[in-house]
């Protein structure tokens, strides 16, 4: 079991480094949100996995859940938040057509 | 392998994570930029915060780790309405 706790553990990690890389490295504010959302989700909701494997039947478990539970709904909405907020203030997406402007 | 081994890789290893991600809100040239450092360090806090229960054994961690990513949540309603207004738009 603690080799599944160490797998899950390391693939968070690795996702974690992973959407930094791409935040920092990406050109526009729609893509480093692409890397953003997607690659934190996937770290958090894979840490949060290997602590509730690693705690088994307890009462921390059950907290762990109700907090990846929430995490999972509130981080896809504040991420479309922020897209909205940037396309409506008029920021075009990054493209081939725009380097000839 | 320890368990206490494993817990403070995870810890130290998102530590300097959040350290990376706290560049993209120094140098961002849009809001929306500083936006996305500050929703990726919140999440990693959140990580660590629940790590760091399992580390010390102490079930109030998990208490302000829910507290912390509401509190974010909001915080990232609040500064979305703010940046969204100033521009003139609904």
């Amino acid at each position: 079991m603690i080799w599944v706790v160490a797998v899950f553990l390391l693939l968070g990690v690795f996702f974690g480094i992973t959407g930094n890389i791409g935040v920092l490295r990406f050109p526009d504010v729609f893509t480093r949100l692409h890397a953003a959302a997607k690659c934190s989700t996937t770290s958090v909701f894979s840490i949060l996995l290997a602590c509730m494997l690693l705690k088994g039947w307890d009462p921390m478990s059950w907290r762990i859940l109700v907090i990846a539970l929430f995490f999972l709904i509130t981080s896809p909405v504040s991420a479309h938040i922020i897209g909205r907020s940037a396309w409506m203030r008029g920021l075009m997406p990054w493209g081939r057509k725009q380097r000839k402007w | 392998m320890d368990v206490a081994i494993l817990l403070d890789t995870g810890i130290y290893c998102l530590l300097g994570v959040t350290v990376l991600s706290l560049v993209r809100v120094v140098i961002g040239p849009e809001p929306e930029d500083r936006m996305i450092g500050l929703n990726l360090t919140a999440s990693q806090v959140l990580a660590i915060l629940v790590l760091s229960a399992l580390r010390l054994d102490r079930a109030i961690f998990l208490d302000v780790a829910l507290v912390y990513a509401i509190l974010g949540f909001v915080g990232m309603l609040a500064i979305a309405r703010s940046v969204g207004s100033r521009e003139g738009s609904p």
